[in-house]
């Protein structure tokens, strides 16, 4: 067998990723994601908050609630069912602390969950951080 | 209306990352740190503050938003400040979302052990 035939057998028999039925998927996931958080935040409100803490609370709700399925074990097969929809608001970046904690803690606590709790999450606080540092001092240049 | 925008805005995010995760080489990691930047450039254009005004508290939900804040915080503490109040002030309202993840997974943690 050449390698050309190999190629061809190998593309014949990777699982195709369908990728509208991701996208779509994707789209919903994230969109209930935004009701929900909407949601508890005008229930937050009802119960007499301001706007602001109304906001930090339904944050921490979204937070507590997938470390702990994270914990339970079964936020994993979602988060490969539904891919960005759960990656990219807030409950990506606490799945991503709350899984290197629970990987890593057999390493012990310093060796272990001290240097590998921003393994992952360290990337988005480090290139926000500097980010938005340079888009201050060009707004700091441009408008005194 | 304001859960049918919250829908919309917060799904095109998703829908934007899964995209370029599907057609391109870059992990999830790559994805969330473009959206980061690209929070505090919208930010920085004045066009989040016209999202908000679309999609209400929504827009807070995505990473984006973590841009968003870090930037608008530098801004205001170079005003109450100068330039050392943006040292100063740049985490201070990120500071809510990253304090209670490392909290609430490290509490979690005790009490679970890591499945497979």
């Amino acid at each position: 067998m050449d390698k050309n035939e190999y190629k061809k057998l190998v593309k014949k028999h990777t699982p195709k990723e369908n990728k509208m039925k991701n996208a779509l998927i994707s789209f919903v996931s994230g969109g209930l994601l935004g009701i929900i958080g909407l949601g508890l935040c005008d229930l937050f409100k009802l119960f007499g908050f301001s706007n602001s803490h109304a906001i930090i609370l339904m944050l921490f709700v979204l937070i507590f609630f997938s470390c702990l399925f994270t914990c339970l074990g079964f936020f994993d097969n979602w988060m490969s069912y539904c891919k960005c929809g759960l990656i990219v608001p807030i409950t990506g970046f606490a799945h991503s602390v709350c899984s290197a904690i629970l990987d890593y803690k057999k390493d012990g606590m310093i060796t272990g969950i001290g240097s590998n709790t921003f393994k992952l999450a360290g990337s988005v606080i480090l290139y926000g951080i500097i980010s938005s540092f340079i888009f201050v001092l060009i707004r700091v240049i441009i408008y005194g | 209306m304001t859960y049918i925008n919250a829908f919309i805005f917060v799904g095109i995010v998703c829908l934007i990352g899964q995209i370029i995760l599907d057609n391109t080489n870059l992990t999830p990691g790559h994805i969330t740190s473009l959206f980061v930047c690209l929070g505090a450039l919208l930010s920085f254009c004045d066009i989040y503050e016209k999202l908000i005004a679309f999609a209400g508290a929504a827009t807070s939900i995505p990473i984006l938003s973590f841009g968003n804040l870090l930037f608008s915080s530098g801004w205001n503490g170079f005003h109450s400040d100068g330039i050392l109040g943006i040292f100063s002030n740049l985490l201070s309202t990120t500071s809510a979302g990253i304090c209670a993840t490392v909290i609430f997974s490290f509490i979690l943690s005790i009490f679970f052990k890591p499945q497979d």
